[in-house]
């Protein structure tokens, strides 16, 4: 633990909180090119925080206690997991308090009170949604949890900053089986972040929404903090895949100047994982929910099949 | 002195004073585990069959889960088994210390004999329990299914003793310990052994009885049997193959592995789909059983390759679980009986928005959903972390095709571990969020302050078994090392970060984790009250703009289980009853039930009473008849036996 | 530089082959079943070409764009017809549903590794690894084949499996000599050309390219 760790420690937390409004404007950006719109701007998410946080809740009679605090348990948690992935250097303090399966719990956390949250008021809606989220959720955690296995059996370790270590600074090796584990991973974050072919973002239909049905409840600062942690969530996925996949320009312990040059490296990855995610929301259709459950299985077993690929081809 | 006032008084200090030698229990095993095994011939028994007993470390952690989870219950019980539940409540507490006691016995016993004493006695002191309200006929019948499986386990057990005593007709543990089995009669041990006591955890197909008892039981009983009755069982599967045997298979591990993912996945795919309770806690149950049965599978693993740290690591991780589901099934239970005392309702259907009217209850019950989730920084995520990190390492077995195939289990674990969660939020979310679905629960009450007490005390220990580890495991270190030889807890990390194998390989802080969240959390809160305000206003909810919204319109039991049931379409019998569009009455039923009672039990039932209908063909009615027959008998006796 | 990340590309190109059999064995729709094929053909193209510059035999180039123009160009443009003309672009049923056909997809692979593990053993090569991913990529099509009950994707499953003897072929053994090739290349032409014809007749017997038809011409 050096103080340039700590130094990234810190950086990554604030930039990750901060930065996660503008990649979701970024993607709403690229999406609305792609289809020859105008769109609001990248800076939008900002504004409708900001008009958020300044409204008054309004809240059910029969809300309970655990609806009032499980928003500021949801940001934690995910602003928790956005410290625990490297994005700028390997070399963090908090990277010995959990390692990948930690931060697989911690989202498994953030989706158990989001779940809760949804069926507390007792609305149709709300109780919709927070099944097809828990849904979405049992498929998908243990895709990731494979995923993550993959790159520990390949580094021999499940920290977070070993993995990173192992495949950027050592010599360039190619893993086929991070190719699977790439594509799975890839599923996977789709239908976490509520994103097309799982969910669409933007609908209001409420017969197809899953995120959006289970927050239809919230309002004021509440729904703020739930939107913000939905782009973090977001965030990082994206800087999840960006560690495990493409992880050179991320410093070593304790490099000042590999520090500061992580910085452009990883806006730069962000704003192209950013394009791509619109490219794929443009080309794919959203599929009925019962084919979502074949979709993650589909990814699911595409990340055991990485696991065997790797003891078979790099064993 | 025996009238019945002073007998309910009698019963109700019992339970708190059951509550305090459950602690004294829990502290002397505590020192016990450290010390070296202490044996002693109890006085008692047949004058040559004395009852031996012992205490090394596998029985002291044994008895120190018991211990602590029975306080917790008892205190529990003294509030809530007033009443007696059907039984007279003085007899019903007789069954009830018997039962704990026939439990502890079952864990210091040293010989076949006392074992097999201890074992029936746990068997029928809660057969007396679960059949406490024996007017019902369903619950008459639960129980006897429950006797009957206890009784198939129980002769596979004696039939284990018997293969391992060798012919010495010796049946204290030290003889067996001795004998050096050929591979052959090991395994048959070893199978009579796993059959036996995995009748008794709920092992799957010999699960039948658990999803009947449980909900059957008054709920200290259920949250009895399933913490601690279970745990015996997987008590005597370790003693008998790690200790009595002493060197088990490599092959031995991939039965009990895939015993152990088999019954995992079922138990918890049927727990998504059930509309009681405790009917869906017991499912549950059997999920964690077969969790433990494959960390169990995965030391024999590690232990039949020579692998000594890695099987210390997944017996550890084993052990961990054992005490974690104790606490926080237990909590489980306790609240529901909570709930059913309160409401009278067990069907989940008939249940809702009890945060409200049952806060403590309703708070305790979430520490418990978080903890049975698998969820950091609570107890089950710990447990799942070790298994977990011990199936990492299962790429480096030297077998070609365990060395694959044992990853793709991790994989069934992942799965079961999720499925969980959905479970837990389907558990908690349709009993206490949402609206409350029948008029009559807004008169349902708190639990009382003994209720509240063991509610705590359980809580208060999920808590604690998440937060430190490192204790915990430098606890379990003296029992793997006296069951496999080699143990972790020595450079198990420092008391704050647990990294089994080393800080590099997998690092965990619970603490840590708990701090940073927490003050994450209070930064953020106040941070947007100081920067903007923290007003709020209440009104009716959104719900989209629909003004008539009740009780009805939020997803019942059964439809949040209904994604479960699309994609585990196969697991289930299920039998569907859709009405036709022109039908002026609608009406939908369905049906969802066990396949193996259709597949397994009802054959085998149907080819006994096939055997026993022709054996009745004996039964005349006539005394000359049953005269001939032991004058036949005598005759070829005289005449063979000379 | 070749020599260091040839091999280690050949794995990767092995890893696609395996993942395009099981996205084969996933897909639902016929059209994107061809394309997939024709990915698979392509995949094999690059990995013949670079087998072809790691051990400089020249006949492997030859074969390579034979490949190239075969399997990626004429023999799906040949399918797509095929497909307009027998207008079967629908869902594709399965006989088992998907994720268990993938379940036991993956048995299958960890069946075909451990078979092909004597054999990698004996080859001189580095990517011998890539002869039990081969033999993996072949069960997979033949399940395919099993698994579906319309005969155009029975007939792409088919040929699929010549693409994972082909890979087995050029990956672990660095290319077989040319007349076994040939020979072999043969007898696929031969198999899709009565295929065809069969596919036709079946059209014209029962007016449906369903294969489970078929069990109309038993005795009784």
């Amino acid at each position: 633990m050096s103080a340039a760790g700590i130094a990234a420690q810190f950086t990554e937390l604030a930039l990750a909180v901060l930065l996660a409004p503008l990649l979701t404007g970024w993607v709403n950006q690229c999406r609305a090119w792609l289809q020859n719109k105008s769109a609001p701007g990248i800076f939008q998410p900002y504004r409708a925080l900001a008009k958020l946080f300044q409204k008054e809740v309004i809240l059910a009679h029969n809300a309970s206690s655990l609806f009032r605090s499980a928003p500021y348990l949801i940001f934690g948690s995910l602003a928790l997991s956005a410290a625990i992935v490297p994005t700028l250097g390997t070399d963090l303090p908090l990277n010995e308090a959990a390692d990948a399966i930690a931060l697989v719990g911690l989202l498994a956390l953030a989706r158990l009170f989001i779940a809760l949250a949804g069926m507390d008021v007792g609305t149709a809606f709300g109780t919709l949604g927070a099944r097809r989220e828990m849904m979405v959720g049992f498929l998908a955690e243990p895709a990731l949890l494979m995923v993550f296995f993959t790159a520990s059996l390949i580094s021999h370790s499940t920290s977070l900053s070993t993995i990173v270590e192992t495949i950027a600074h050592r010599e360039l090796v190619i893993y086929p089986s991070m190719a699977f584990a790439g594509v799975a991973f890839v599923m996977v974050s789709l239908a976490e972040n509520a994103r097309i072919p799982i969910d669409n973002p933007a609908t209001h239909l409420e017969l197809t929404m899953i995120h959006e049905a289970m927050v239809l409840e919230y309002s004021g600062r509440h729904l703020a903090l739930i939107e913000w942690a939905a782009s973090l969530k977001l965030f990082v996925h994206m800087c999840i895949g960006l560690a495990l996949f493409f992880p050179f320009g991320i410093a070593g312990g304790g490099d000042w100047v590999g520090l500061v040059l992580a910085l452009p490296a990883l806006l730069a990855k962000l704003a192209v994982g950013g394009a791509a995610l619109a490219l794929i929301e443009m080309l794919s259709a959203k599929m009925r929910i019962f084919r979502a459950p074949e979709f993650l299985g589909t990814a699911f077993l595409l990340a055991v099949l990485a696991m065997l690929v790797h003891v078979m081809l790099e064993g | 002195m025996l009238g019945p006032r002073n007998l309910r008084l009698a019963s109700r200090l019992l339970y708190p004073a059951g509550a305090v030698a459950g602690l004294g229990l829990a502290a002397v095993a505590l020192q016990a585990i450290f010390e070296s095994p202490a044996s002693r011939v109890l006085p008692l028994g047949l004058p040559d069959l004395p009852f031996h007993t012992r205490i090394d470390a596998l029985s002291a952690f044994f008895l120190l889960l018991l211990g602590a989870v029975a306080a917790g219950i008892s205190t529990f019980a003294s509030g809530y088994l007033r009443a007696g539940e059907g039984q007279p409540p003085g007899l019903q507490c007789l069954c009830y210390h018997a039962f704990l006691a026939s439990m502890a016995a079952v864990l210091v016993a040293d010989d076949a004999y006392f074992f097999m004493v201890a074992w029936e006695t746990m068997a029928l002191s809660s057969f007396f329990l679960v059949t406490s309200d024996h007017r019902q006929a369903e619950i008459r019948r639960a129980g006897y299914l429950y006797l009957l499986i206890a009784h198939l386990g129980a002769i596979s057990i004696l039939l284990c003793f018997g293969a391992l005593q060798a012919g010495t007709g010796d049946y204290t543990f030290d003889a067996m310990r001795r004998i050096e089995q050929p591979a052959g009669w090991a395994t048959v041990a070893f199978l009579l052994a796993l059959a036996g006591f995995g009748a008794k955890a709920g092992v799957v197909p010999l699960h039948v009885w658990l999803p009947e008892a449980h909900p059957a039981a008054p709920s200290p009983v259920s949250a009895l049997m399933s913490a601690v009755m279970l745990k015996t069982a997987i008590y005597g599967m370790l003693r008998v193959t790690l200790d009595l045997i002493g060197s088990p298979l490599w092959w031995w591990g991939v039965i009990a592995l895939a015993a152990g993912l088999v019954s995992a996945l079922f138990g918890i795919v049927y727990a998504a789909v059930q509309t009681d309770v405790k009917r869906l806690l017991a499912y549950s149950s059997i999920e964690n059983v077969g969790l433990i049965m494959s960390g169990f599978g995965l030391t024999l693993l590690f232990r039949g390759f020579g692998m000594g740290t890695l099987a210390a690591l997944a017996l550890t991780a084993t052990l961990y679980h054992c005490l974690n589901h104790a606490f926080f099934k237990s909590l489980l239970f306790l609240s529901a009986g909570s709930v059913l005392h309160a409401t009278r309702e067990r069907s989940l259907d008939r249940l809702g928005g009890l945060i409200h009217r049952m806060p403590w209850v309703a708070w305790c019950a979430l520490v418990g959903t978080v903890a049975i989730a698998g969820l950091p920084p609570l107890n089950g995520f710990v447990s799942e972390w070790l298994l977990l990190q011990a199936f990492l390492f299962t790429p480096g077995l030297p077998h070609a095709y365990m060395n694959m195939l044992v990853p793709v289990a991790a994989a069934a674990i992942a799965l079961a571990a999720a499925l969980s969660g959905y479970v837990m939020v389907k558990f908690y979310g349709v009993m206490f969020l949402g609206q409350p679905r029948e008029a009559s629960l807004s008169e349902a009450h708190d639990a009382g302050p003994w209720e509240r007490a063991g509610l705590l005390w359980l809580a208060a220990g999920c808590v604690a078994l998440g937060l430190a580890p490192v204790t915990v495991i430098s606890l379990l270190d003296p029992v793997t090392r006296s069951a496999t030889g080699y143990g972790i807890g020595s450079h198990a990390g420092s008391w704050l970060f647990l990294a089994p194998i080393e800080p590099l390989r997998a690092s965990y802080s619970p603490l840590l984790f708990f701090v940073v969240a927490t003050l994450l959390v209070v930064v953020t809160w106040l941070s947007v009250r100081v920067f903007y305000h923290g007003r709020v206003r209440r009104s009716g909810p959104w719900d989209c703009g629909f003004p008539y919204l009740d009780s009805r319109m939020q997803d019942t039991a059964e439809g949040f289980g209904q994604p479960v049931r699309h994609v585990f379409e196969p697991f289930f019998r299920i039998t569907l009853e859709t009405p036709s569009p022109l039908d002026s009455r609608p009406r939908y039923r369905e049906l969802v039930e066990d396949r193996l009672w259709y597949w397994l039990y009802l054959p085998v039932a149907r080819a006994v009473e096939r055997v026993t209908a022709l054996v009745t063909v004996l039964q005349r009615g006539r005394i000359s008849v049953y005269l001939m027959y032991s004058f036949a008998t005598l005759l070829l006796l005289l005449l063979f036996v000379r | 530089m070749l020599q260091h990340f040839g091999p280690q590309v050949i794995n990767l190109l092995a890893a696609l082959l395996l993942l395009l059999a099981f996205a084969m064995l996933s897909q639902r729709r016929i059209l994107s079943l061809i394309n997939l094929f024709a990915a698979q053909g392509f995949v094999l193209f690059l990995s013949t070409a670079l087998v072809a510059a790691l051990t400089d035999q020249k006949h492997l180039y030859v074969s390579a764009a034979v490949t190239l123009v075969l399997k990626v160009i004429l023999l799906p443009w040949i399918l797509h017809r095929l497909i307009r003309r027998l207008n079967v672009k629908w869902d594709v049923e399965t006989l088992i549903n998907i994720p268990t056909t993938m379940l036991v997809g993956i048995l299958l692979v960890i069946l075909a590794f451990n078979l092909a593990a004597p054999i990698s053993q004996l080859a001189g090569t580095v990517t011998r690894s890539t002869l039990g991913i081969a033999l993996a990529s072949m069960l997979l099509s033949f399940m395919m084949m099993i698994t579906r009950s319309k005969a155009v994707p029975q007939v792409i499953g088919f040929l699929s499996m010549e693409n994972g003897l082909f890979f087995a072929a050029t990956a672990a053994v660095y290319g077989m000599p040319m007349v076994v090739e040939l020979g072999v290349a043969l007898d696929v032409l031969v198999a899709a050309l009565i295929l065809g014809i069969f596919v036709f007749e079946i059209r014209e017997r029962f007016d449906t390219l369903d294969t489970r038809h078929l069990e109309k011409l038993k005795e009784h």
